[in-house]
């Protein structure tokens, strides 16, 4: 939508500029440095910390002007300003000063140093020289958990720690107490924090008051990091991020901007799940088992190439991609076994569900949207899935969503959307509706209009009957009881009523769910609706693997002398154990390919290394439907490779021409377009290793790197050349391009007076808008195809509690549901114990109490579960923790017997 | 002389109950705009009257309420709040109404939210008024037996509810952004504005926040119109004033005299003079946030404009006094004290300014202080000056110190040359 | 747990507003009133009761100066020590109560019958000095009234 542009004028330049900004926004957007704390592009403004000061004039004819925030203020046409008046630069130096007062002064010591807003603000303001001289006022620190160091000490009041956690993220257990100049912002008790995104304090907190414990234990000045573009592993979400390493070992992960999709932020799945990269059960070398009776023994490579060749001389070759894995890697898995023995290696419900899900997201109906979408949503509907857990930045986006119809109240009596304090107060409790149909509480429940607890099949009929409500051509649904009806009837109309209707569904509901979900989008579409589906999917690849040919599961017939290449799968988390032990009993070799070891990778015949997300490159495409790109943050290490190039090896062991074709990756990208056309976008949209800026790399260190020359100077006095990387147009040095490159291929955030992370608004249109270049990552899926749709008709038969046993309900778990962050040291303390819930009156049913352990049987699987009870969960249901470490898989839903024991 | 709003208070008496307050024509301002005006028509009047707030800003009540958006454009509840949280030192006149006369001010209040059309009313009262608190209790009770509150009050179909709330301590939330943040139950901070609480204030809803004497005003401005109003004062102002002194007077006390009435005359014909072998030294004149007046101007009329034209405020009308045998940075220092103390931490100027400026007067008393030291004070008048902090409370904080530091800096460079507290 | 009593109270101040948590100033007050002071037990009381959580609780209560986040004597007396106090001698008033009960601001006595704590300015500025005894008032203070004020309070 264009807008008209005002005129405003600054130090006596006029410029255009975009109505309904701030000025702050505005100025930063023009390439001014206002200092600013407590103003956060996604948080707003609150006026606190008035250091964001300008000069206003009242007319050309005022020549005294007076000081007012520019973050309070709306650019608004025919405003004059100036940024850099002695008396307003002298103020904004007065600030700093106040608040160093009592700053500790630690920065050698502080976690922060080198990246630290605080710092940069201090420079830009010109404050230097200390007046105070009275003794400082301190505090005490808290323990926060395992992933957040406190250090009460620094705070400079700026408040944005509370308004990210409570205001913004629904968080609880954060808060500031006391008053004047006693203002504490921490816990009520010591304890950890108990938000999914209390990792942002650390980006968020311009000092270092808030940092990343993890980083901590094996911490690195920031400025002699390594640093890559990289897309989160843990969720099908995909944010970016920004990947950090030294010494060879992964330190952190940060966010890295991206307009579309996370903005600044992270959860802390994705934030604090990159320590299994430095797990002890690390894959480091190939391993051999001689024959099926004898253990795994690490070999060198040469000593596994003729095992391999002659296990790849197999008649039968099979095998199984995986989620996880980058499109290349599971492409040349393809190519290494043929399309026709391709496997996605997920439970065939997964696979049904995802291809479902792609077949409605491209019939036409309804749109993929992107987060930033998603948070425009102004009725949202979600069934059956518990999104803090299994998309946990979706439930963020959602969270945002629910106040635009506030943000809408404010603007209509002149309130701007930024002017972030004054809209809460308005608004106070109002809510854009937002309904959930899930079988448990969840956390978002807090913000719904209605809830309804039920199993996918009564969570199917009442969207089935949203739809009716909607259309009536779509089907109907028989003997709902009235609540039900009512309910269906006010969620269709406030679809209905809505600009930008969303729908929600994931990994934890079903088919039914998916078809009552498709037809509520078409009911939608023919009233000239736009509807929105959000699928929250297991893993950052599984859209990808869905859109990839492959077979089920279900469809996998073992011959004689069949061998079994497994691509970083552990399919004991994908189906019952009983069928994988099974399958890898009739297989006469057994090749996996993984990071970690694992219950399939230790059952390996023979177990090749494959590098992570950090050391290697690849294509992963997010549930919206968006392929990004991660790149290696350093080499692997031999013999570590990339799992694209350990199967290119294998392809040339097989003899195959790939073999010898496939030397970079960009190689296997040129052949994957060829199979997959859908993929050229990726290929036109991503830079490949020839590119440059300015004939230069992007660099993957700042300039600030430090000590290249003393870093293995106990190992040898000669300096090392940096590693080549031949892969990608990033450099492993300090040498190359170091200014804005295209937003794909940003490395950091760095710009000369910007060492914290606030540098990543130099690197766009406007503080919290598109990056310059555009948002990285490729749409591959738009719903343009209009095929002719029908109703689905096929609705489910509500759901009637079982003598036999009660209704088992997966519970996905952010820490602990997904595999590999659950090997992260930090991380898996936040895992909890395999449990069941369920609700009083089944507990009683069955004499047992909270924290009991129970033993659950489901068909002949026994799992010991703590019970936990809770209210929210229908009769006749319980929930099982999914697919937690320790745990065995349990394909559910399905009926179970609780024991005690 | 007529002095309305105390006429009837009795100092150490019960005050009127519902039948006697009935009986000095009480409520019939109520009856009156309820049988036969228009909330317009009320607001009018009020602006007419030309009725400055009491509470120590002087924004024209009438005005105030032509802000708030008429019915048909916001939906929903609209709040009258009467603000007696009363905490700025030296002042105490709205307690002597509190304790004085409830009915007057709960009947403003009744007119004041009907004008409004506020259903909903509040007294937002310091939680040290205990007396008050039964009194007002006990007031609003009958109110609502005698059927001036509740639904349908005296068959008009006008409906409003008037409550207590007693704070919980902290001078910040007079400031009316803060008490509408306090009344929600939160922590006393003041919000941003705009939005100004007639548009967005309590519970997200269009509100007015009032003084208690403003508010007290309404009845008579109502019963007696605004020329009689305007005639009250000497100044043209408008009405009479509460001016209250402190300090070393003969007899300090409260008074309601002619808006524009000279300090002179308050400090000598009411207030009895100084106490023997004490001199006047200097004056605030409005209660803790408000500029030093000095002997010479004890001429200055005690109304808005003449206030500011000597360079300080009205405020709240209750002086107090600094006598020569009072050390005026140990006056002053009391002051900051309590301002740092009471700063709700919200803004870096004020919470770290503040406490800093305290410390620096500390080191005047105990004789540590330099030259330096009054740079620092001077340096954070300015710094602390209104626009550059969140709300007004730190600019005012440094009013009675910028123009002590004007007037008595002699005084603060004997602290310094002396080493030590020539008053000590 | 909220007595019977404390949650009626409760219940009757939340229904002043808009939705419970708005009574929280109030509620703190009236679990202050019964305890004395607040404890962290009777924050999370409050918290369930007004369906916060505790930090959003404790966040008011320690905002504000008249409630007390840690335990107080049976009597808690407020002196003023605000402008028109200090010229009328509150110093001496509190000197002499502070000898006499071998406390200083802030502290308890240790048979917990007193704490005194400074407060700002109480409104009684022209009967100056004054101080406040729980809910009483007591102004034109002069040593010599001190002894018997006190006997009053046990
Ligand atoms: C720090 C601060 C404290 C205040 N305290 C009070 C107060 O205790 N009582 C009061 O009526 N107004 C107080 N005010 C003024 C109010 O903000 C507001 O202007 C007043 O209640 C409006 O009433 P009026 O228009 O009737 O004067 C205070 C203002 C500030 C900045
Ligand atoms: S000036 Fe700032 S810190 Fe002081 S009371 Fe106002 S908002 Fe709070
Ligand atoms: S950034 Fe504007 S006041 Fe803090």
């Amino acid at each position: 939508m264009e807008v008209a542009m005002v005129k405003i004028q600054i130090d006596g330049t006029i410029y255009e500029v975009k109505p309904g900004k701030n000025l702050l926004e505005t100025c930063l957007s023009l390439g001014f440095d206002i200092p600013y704390f407590c103003f956060h592009p996604s948080l707003g403004s609150v006026g606190a910390c008035r250091l964001c000061a300008v000069k206003k004039y009242a007319n050309s004819n005022d020549k005294t002007g007076r000081i007012v925030m520019s973050c309070m203020e709306p650019a608004v046409d025919g405003l004059i300003i100036s940024v850099k008046d002695p008396e307003v630069k002298a103020f904004r130096a007065s600030i700093l000063e106040s608040l160093m007062a009592n700053h500790p002064h630690d920065c050698p010591v502080c976690d922060e140093g080198g990246e630290c807003h605080l710092q940069d603000m201090t420079v830009m303001t010109g404050h230097n020289y200390r007046r105070f001289d009275f003794k400082k006022r301190t505090h005490k620190n808290q323990n926060l958990g395992p992933f957040i160091h406190h250090e009460m000490n620094r705070c400079i009041q700026c408040y944005r720690c509370v308004r990210f956690y409570r205001d913004y993220a629904g968080g609880k257990d954060l808060n500031v107490f006391g008053s004047a100049n006693n203002v504490y912002f921490g816990r009520h008790e010591e304890g950890t924090l108990e938000s999914e995104f209390s990792g942002n304090l650390a980006e968020i907190c311009p000092t270092g008051v808030f940092t990343d414990k993890t980083l901590k234990k094996h911490f690195t000045r920031k400025w002699d990091l390594t640093n890559a573009p990289s897309i989160c592993v843990h969720c099908s979400v995909g944010c970016n991020t920004i990947a950090s390493e030294r010494y060879g070992s992964l330190r952190r992960v940060v966010n890295r901007y991206n307009g579309d999709v996370n903005g600044y932020l992270l959860c802390d799945r994705g934030r604090f799940g990159y320590e299994f990269v430095n797990s002890t059960k690390r894959i480091k070398n190939p391993q051999l088992r001689q024959s099926k009776e004898s253990a795994l023994e690490v070999k060198e490579v040469s000593e596994i190439i003729p095992k391999l060749s002659e296990a790849l001389k197999s008649k039968n070759i099979v095998g199984f991609g995986s989620p996880r894995a980058s499109l290349e890697a599971n492409f040349a898995l393809s190519k290494l076994v043929g399309a026709e023995n391709f496997y996605h290696g997920i439970s065939d419900k997964e696979y049904h569900f995802t291809k479902l899900c792609l077949q409605i997201l491209t019939s036409g109906a309804v749109h993929s949207p992107s987060l930033k979408e998603v948070e425009k949503a102004n009725a949202i509907f979600i069934l059956g899935e518990d999104v803090t857990n299994t998309a946990p930045m979706l439930a963020l986006a959602i969270r945002q969503a629910t106040r635009n119809k506030s943000i809408e109240k404010a603007e209509k009596i002149g309130i701007p959307k930024w002017n972030d304090a004054a809209v809460r107060e308005l608004a106070q409790n109002i809510h854009s509706p937002l309904f959930i149909a899930s079988p448990y509480f969840t956390k978002l429940d807090e913000l719904a209009e209605t809830t309804y607890r039920a199993t996918s099949e009564d969570i199917a009929r009442l969207g089935f009957a949203v739809a009716s409500y909607i259309s009536n051509d779509a089907p109907s649904v028989d003997n709902l009881n009235i609540d039900i009806q009512n309910q269906a009837k006010r969620i269709a109309d406030a679809l209905k009523q809505s600009k930008n209707p969303l729908i929600v569904i994931g990994v934890q509901g079903n088919e039914d769910i998916a078809h009552a979900t498709a037809n509520i989008a078409l009911a939608l579409k023919s009233i000239d609706k736009k509807p929105s589906l959000s699928i929250a999917l297991p893993e950052s690849n599984s859209m990808g693997l869905g859109i990839m040919e492959g077979k089920p599961f279900g469809e996998l017939k073992i011959e004689n002398d069949t061998t079994l290449v497994i691509l970083e799968n552990d399919l004991y988390r994908r189906v019952e154990k009983s069928l994988v032990d099974n399958l890898l009993e009739k297989c006469q070799n057994i090749i996996v390919l993984d990071q970690l070891m694992n219950e399939t990778s230790s059952k390996a015949d023979i177990l090749i290394p494959t590098g992570t997300f950090a050391e290697s490159e690849g294509t992963l495409v997010n549930n919206e439907g968006r392929a990004q790109r991660y790149y290696n943050v350093y080499p692997a290490i031999e013999p570590i490779r990339e799992s694209w190039r350990w199967i290119a090896e294998l392809i040339r062991i097989q003899g195959k021409p790939e073999g010898n074709s496939w030397q970079k990756f960009d190689d296997v990208v040129n052949s994957m377009v060829v199979s997959y056309p859908i993929f050229s976008k990726i290929k036109e949209y991503l830079p490949n290793a020839d590119f440059r800026m300015f004939n230069e790399k992007i660099s993957r260190q700042t300039m600030r790197f430090s000590g290249r020359t003393a870093m293995n100077a106990n190992i040898s006095v000669h300096e090392q050349k940096p590693p080549q990387d031949a892969d990608s147009p990033l450099a492993f040095s300090m040498e190359g391009y170091q200014g804005v490159p295209p937003s794909s291929l940003t490395p950091f955030h760095w710009a000369p007076g910007w060492n914290s992370n606030q540098a990543a608004n130099k690197y766009m249109v406007e503080p919290n808008g598109e990056l310059k270049g555009g948002n990285p990552g490729i749409r591959l899926i738009e719903n343009t195809t209009d095929q002719q749709q029908s109703y689905y008709k096929n609705i489910p038969q509500p759901f009637k509690p079982r003598n036999e046993g009660l209704f088992i309900v997966p519970v996905h778990q952010i820490f602990g549901s997904e595999e590999l962050s659950s090997n992260g040291e930090a991380l898996s303390s936040r895992i909890p114990e395999p449990f069941i819930k369920i609700n009083l009156k089944e507990a009683t049913r069955y004499s047992i109490r909270s924290n009991d352990t129970v033993h659950l049987t489901v068909e002949n699987i026994d799992v010991l579960v703590k019970v936990e009870i809770d209210a929210s969960i229908p009769d006749g249901v319980a929930g099982l923790s999914f697919n937690l470490p320790g745990m065995p898989f349990i394909s559910l839903p399905k009926i179970g017997v609780i024991k005690k024991s | 002389m007529e002095t309305p709003l105390t006429k009837y208070i009795k100092p150490n008496q019960a005050p009127l109950d519902l039948k006697e307050y009935e009986k000095t024509g009480g409520y019939e301002g109520v009856r009156k705009v309820l049988k036969g005006m228009l909330p317009d028509d009320i607001i009018g009047l009020v602006k007419t009257s030309n009725l400055l707030g009491r509470g120590g800003a002087g924004f024209q009540t009438g005005l105030k309420w032509s802000l708030v958006p008429k019915e048909k454009d916001v939906a929903g509840v609209r709040y009258l709040v009467a603000n007696a949280d009363e905490m700025e030192p030296g002042t105490f006149k709205d307690r002597y109404l509190l304790e004085g006369n409830p009915h007057q001010l709960i009947e403003g209040m009744i007119i004041a939210s009907y004008a409004i059309q506020a259903e909903k009313a509040y007294i937002f009262m310091r939680w040290a008024y205990k007396k008050a608190e039964v009194i007002i209790k006990k007031a609003i009770e009958e109110a609502y037996s005698a059927g001036y509150l509740g639904k349908n009050i005296l068959g008009s179909g006008y409906n409003l509810d008037l409550h207590l709330h007693t704070s919980a301590g902290r001078y910040i939330c007079g400031e009316e952004s803060a008490l509408l943040n306090a009344l929600e139950g939160k922590r006393g901070i003041p919000r941003a504005k705009p939005p100004f609480p007639a548009t967005s204030g309590l519970f997200g809803q269009p509100t007015v926040v009032n003084n208690v004497e403003t508010l007290s005003w309404i009845p008579h401005i109502i019963e007696n119109g605004s020329d009689w109003f305007i005639k009250l004062s000497t100044s043209g102002e408008g009405g009479t004033k509460l001016y209250g002194v402190s300090g070393r007077v003969k007899k300090p006390g409260l008074w309601e005299l002619p808006l524009g009435t000279t300090i002179r005359e308050i400090i000598e014909d009411y207030a009895g003079g100084m106490q023997d072998g004490y001199q006047l030294k200097g004056i605030i004149p409005g209660g803790a946030s408000t500029d030093f007046l000095i002997a010479s101007q004890i001429d200055t009329k005690m109304d808005f404009a003449s206030v500011r034209a000597a360079g300080s405020r009205l405020g709240t009308g209750t002086m107090m006094i600094l006598d020569d045998k009072t050390c005026p940075v140990a006056f002053i220092h009391n002051l900051i004290k309590f301002f740092a103390k009471e700063s709700c931490g919200f803004c870096t100027p004020c919470r770290e300014g503040l406490p800093w400026v305290e410390k620096v007067l500390m080191k005047f008393e105990e004789g540590n202080a330099t030259l330096k030291d009054i740079e620092i004070l001077e340096f954070h008048t300015k710094y602390l000056g209104p626009g550059n902090t969140f709300c007004a409370h730190a600019p005012g904080a440094m009013e009675p110190l910028q123009s002590g530091l004007k007037y008595f800096k002699d005084d603060f460079l004997r602290h310094i040359n002396e080493k030590h507290c020539p008053w000590r | 747990m909220l007595s019977e009593k404390e949650r009626e109270e409760i219940l009757e101040e939340t229904k002043l507003y808009p939705y419970p948590k708005a009574a929280c100033i109030d509620a703190l007050k009236i679990v202050q009133h019964h305890r004395g002071w607040i404890s962290d037990e009777a924050i999370a009381d409050i918290a369930s009761e007004l369906d916060m959580s505790r930090d959003e609780v404790d966040g008011v209560a320690s905002f504000y100066t008249r409630l007390y986040r840690k335990p107080v004597g049976r009597n808690v007396i407020l002196i003023c020590d605000s402008v028109s106090c200090m010229i009328m001698g509150y110093e001496s008033i509190y000197d002499y109560i502070s000898k006499k009960l071998g406390i200083k601001f802030g502290e308890t006595t240790s048979d917990g019958r007193f704490t005194i704590i400074p407060n700002t300015c109480l409104g009684d500025c022209d009967h100056a000095p004054a101080l406040m005894i729980n809910n009483d008032h007591y102004n034109n203070l002069s040593i010599e009234k001190i002894d018997l004020m006190l006997e009053k309070y046990q």
